[in-house]
């Protein structure tokens, strides 16, 4: 009883935030454009659903989104700051497509690959951070740079990663998996079982988001019904109580930074195994990594939590693609963007708003009982 | 009450709810312009929450308020803070990585256009620290300073504020009894100039000494208001407890068994400082005896313990446990073989505050194939173990199992890792201050507790401040002073004279010399 009600206060206050966020969003809109801002809202807030394709698309970005998400909400519950999911995410993908590309391993090969090279870039960190408490977020921020860097240079000297090398001459972006695919004889990408007719047609659809809910659902279960996550989350809360009960917090920091890599390293490699993106060579670290932060953190470094957050984030970011259809430029709709989740992180605060409001409501009505019962005895 | 206008504060049927427990029901407390006003209650009786009420923490669902006769409403600190009333916690709000100076100035620091003004207020702040006799280090950090310097600092930041009514949240749970003396004589001070306090506690000795009046509470509820003078400790404790307490232990004399815990030179390195915080400590524990280690709080206790427990590297010298060498044994292989601990500090070591009762009840034990299988928690095993110990152990908590140990009492969360320690059916029990911030039943009870370890064939190594406990408790008492243990008594012979000289270090050459002698 008591649980469910603590579960309807704060899905209603998420759902409250939301609607506060999305409100801020109508009145930016207003600001930049106001003779194009309800179109804009409109397809900002429908573009997701309008048609099979686009929500086929929500999930597809959503997928990798989900796992790095959980990557950031599982350091968290043992008190690290995993911002080094991006690095970790960067070396998964390029670990995936190595795989796919030179290896020409089937797909579920490739992403153990990249799990396991995303945990190699999450095990440095904590190993600093348990043996010489270096604090995780410095190491972490260095390999997000060394690891976008390495990847570029490796890619660049690996002449069959490049798409040249197959056909054409764009030679800084990977190959497209298809004609690899072709060449190997060997199921590269993510396969699609069929979803995508489902979905119109979209070549954006395949079982990555399967694949992602299922991870969210076995953390959730590490987390919470095992021995292992009551370790890590005693760590997280008090890391000198878990000492004293002869918790070995040395070790669950490491282990913890190494899963929290493998499930970056993985959103790395759905990501890019899926047939449609390809690895384009810059010197800018990867968005996806640090959205992981805000889907965490909106999710209240809850993984069930995190499926819901990061599907609601790529519903609004493919509605933002739409609004460019408006002439608002991509600037802009990132300031929109921002400003909608930057309000969805309220909910804590208007949980506790709501929370007071019924309290208080509960306790007049309980008054009203107690005054009722004494007047009956009377 | 005839003539209103003596009392201060009136606190009139306050009533507050928390989920699952109503904290305060109807309780009322008045408070005299220049007394002592004790508030005493068992541990969740609902002293804090009342203070609470009163320094705007929290707000009462019913009841009113008075000052000086009039109906005022407190809605945060700050508002209490305006009225004069200071606070001091039983858990200290410092900032540790500030000064003493920044910690009393926080908040109302004096400042031109927005710079600070410190030397000011540090006039301000050695003129209370030397007025009050409260001695203080102005620039020393907080988390470098012992409990008893932080919670001068503490006082100061009343002072410093002008407080004239002052909340004392069981402020002597942690000092040593040279400490609470010069307290009690500060408190003194205090209303001879007009300020009123109360003062919460449930040490009755301290009562009797100091108190004016006395308002009691026993779950929840008042039972009422006493003078000190009319009434006695026996009266007192029963008023807060319901029923008798017997204030000593009985204890059956039995001959100790075989020696299974043995210390031998045993020097381990201070945190603080440079040197050696124990040094060449030896001793042995044999079955079905309570070893106490009596002390002034800083003589190495500390570190003495994390050494024995596994908390703490060694820099010489051996620990034997049932005939292992553990000098170097992790903690959980201590565990394992029937050590268990209950710390100093219950915040940091002795619990995870965010976990739930449940959760905490099994720290020590949740890998054991009880409440394990194949990796995974057994949450029913869990639970029915829980409740098993919250209802001998007679742990107080909103929510039973499910509670948050946060926001459980002090003395409640005490009593969940004196019960996960017992429970755990030791061979060695080692025991620091584990009656710390409890009330006289509680204290009685773990009291038993103890002596029936040692009467089931146990060891216990009790490591105490508290004169009456260790006179009470211990078969045998070793006092450590500077990290030597400067003399073995036994308690049936010595006085408590005799034992205080020998924690002051009063007796240490003597005793050096007669280890000499020994050893020729």
């Amino acid at each position: 009883m008591k649980i469910n009600k603590k579960a309807i206060f704060s899905i209603s206050a998420s759902l409250v935030s939301i609607l506060v966020g999305l409100i801020l969003g109508l009145i930016l809109l207003f600001v930049f454009d106001s003779s194009r801002a309800l179109v804009g809202f409109e397809a900002l807030i429908g573009t997701g659903i309008s048609t099979a394709e686009k929500f086929a698309k929500v999930l597809y970005q959503a997928a990798p989104l989900i796992l790095t998400g959980l990557s950031v909400a599982f350091a968290f519950k043992t008190g690290l700051f995993n911002i080094g999911a991006s690095g970790q995410y960067t070396i998964g993908a390029f670990c995936a497509l190595f795989a796919a590309t030179v290896l020409g391993t089937p797909w579920y090969i490739s992403l153990l690959l990249a799990m396991i090279g995303g945990a190699l870039w999450g095990i440095l960190p904590g190993l600093f951070k348990a043996h010489f408490n270096v604090n995780e977020v410095i190491t972490c921020i260095m390999l997000n740079w060394t690891g976008l860097f390495l990847v570029n240079l490796l890619i660049r000297n690996i002449p069959q990663m490049i798409q040249n090398y197959w056909a054409g001459s764009i030679t800084n972006r990977t190959v497209k998996l298809a004609l690899v695919e072709k060449f190997y004889g060997v199921q590269t990408t993510i396969p699609k079982a069929g979803l995508d007719t489902l979905f119109g047609g979209s070549s954006y659809m395949n079982i990555s988001i399967f694949i992602a809910i299922a991870v969210s659902i076995i953390v959730y279960v590490v987390l919470n019904k095992t021995t292992f996550g009551y370790e890590i989350k005693a760590c997280g809360y008090n890391k000198n109580a878990s000492t004293y009960a002869g918790i070995n917090a040395k070790k669950n920091i490491v282990l913890s930074m190494v899963i929290a890599g493998g499930i970056a390293g993985l959103a790395g490699g759905i990501y890019f195994l899926s047939g449609t993106a390809e690895y384009v060579i810059e010197k800018s670290l990867l968005a996806m990594g640090f959205n992981g932060i805000p889907v965490a953190l909106l999710a209240a470094s809850n993984p069930i939590g995190v499926i819901f957050s990061s599907l609601f984030i790529s519903y609004i970011q493919v509605g933002g693609e739409a609004l460019q259809r408006y002439q608002f430029s991509s600037e802009i709709i990132n300031i929109i963007i921002s400003a909608i989740i930057y309000l969805s992180a309220f909910s804590f605060l208007i949980r506790l708003f709501i929370e007071k409001i019924f309290s208080k409501k509960h306790r007049e009505e309980e008054i009203k009982i107690e005054k009722e019962q004494k007047g009956g005895a009377k | 009450m005839g003539n209103k206008e003596n009392y201060v504060i009136e606190m009139l049927n306050i009533t507050k709810e928390f989920p699952g427990i109503k904290a305060n029901d109807n309780v009322t407390l008045q408070l005299k312009k220049g007394e002592i006003h004790a508030l005493l209650g068992e541990n969740g009786a609902g002293k804090s929450t009342l203070m609470s009420v009163l320094f705007g923490l929290y707000q009462p669902e019913e009841g009113t308020i008075k000052k000086d006769g009039k109906v005022i409403k407190i809605n945060s600190p700050n508002d209490a803070n305006a009225l004069n009333i200071g606070m001091v916690h039983q858990h200290f709000k410092l900032v540790e990585c500030f000064t003493v100076l920044d910690n009393i100035i926080l908040g109302v620091e004096p400042n031109k256009l927005g710079f600070l003004q410190k030397d000011e207020a540090r006039k301000k702040v050695m003129k209370l620290s030397e007025k009050y006799k409260l001695k203080i280090d102005p620039d020393a950090l907080i988390s470098d300073i012992s409990v008893g310097m932080q919670q001068r600092v503490e006082i100061l930041k009343m002072l410093y504020r002008d407080n004239d009514i002052l909340i004392f949240d069981e402020p002597t749970a942690v000092l040593t009894p040279q400490e609470i003396d010069e307290l009690m004589n500060i408190m003194r001070d205090f209303t001879k100039e007009g300020k009123s306090i109360i003062f919460i506690t449930h040490k009755l000795n301290e009562i009797m000494a100091v108190a004016d009046r006395c308002t009691v509470l026993r779950k929840g509820k008042g039972i009422g208001t006493v003078e000190i003078k009319n009434t006695t400790k026996e009266e007192l404790s029963k008023m807060m407890v319901g029923r008798n307490v017997k204030f000593t232990v009985d204890k059956k004399d039995i001959i100790p068994g075989k020696v299974i815990f043995k210390v031998n030179n045993l020097t381990v390195p201070s945190k603080v400082h440079k040197n050696n915080a124990v040094k060449n400590v030896s001793f042995e524990v044999r079955k079905g005896e309570i070893v106490c280690i009596a002390g002034i709080d800083g003589n190495g206790q500390t570190e003495l313990v994390s050494a024995l427990t596994g908390l703490q590297k060694v820099s010489g010298g051996t620990i034997e446990f049932l005939g292992h060498d553990i000098t170097k044994a992790k903690i959980r292989n201590r565990s394992k073989l029937g050590m268990s601990h209950i710390p100093e500090d219950r915040h940091k070591h002795g619990l995870i505050l965010d976990y739930t009762l449940e959760e905490n009840l099994i720290l020590q034990r949740y890998w054991e194939p009880e409440f394990e299988k194949a990796g995974f928690i057994k949450k029913k095993e869990v639970r029915r173990y829980a409740e098993k110990l919250i209802k001998e152990y007679d742990i107080r908590s909103g929510e039973g199992p499910v509670s948050i140990v946060r926001g459980m009492s002090g003395g409640n969360q005490q009593k969940a890792i004196v019960a996960r320690e017992i429970d755990k059916d030791p061979e060695l029990l080692v025991a620091v201050q584990p009656t710390r911030g409890l009330d006289v039943g509680a204290i009685e009870y773990i009291h038993e507790q103890l002596v029936e370890q040692r009467d089931k064939g146990k060891a216990v190594l009790l490591i105490s401040l508290e004169l009456d406990e260790v006179m009470n408790l211990s078969d045998r008492i070793l006092v450590i002073y500077e990290g030597e243990i400067v003399g073995e008594l036994n308690p049936k012979k010595t006085t408590l004279s005799e034992l205080g000289l020998y924690m002051a270090g009063a007796n240490r050459n003597k005793s050096k010399e007669a280890d000499k002698n020994e050893n020729k």
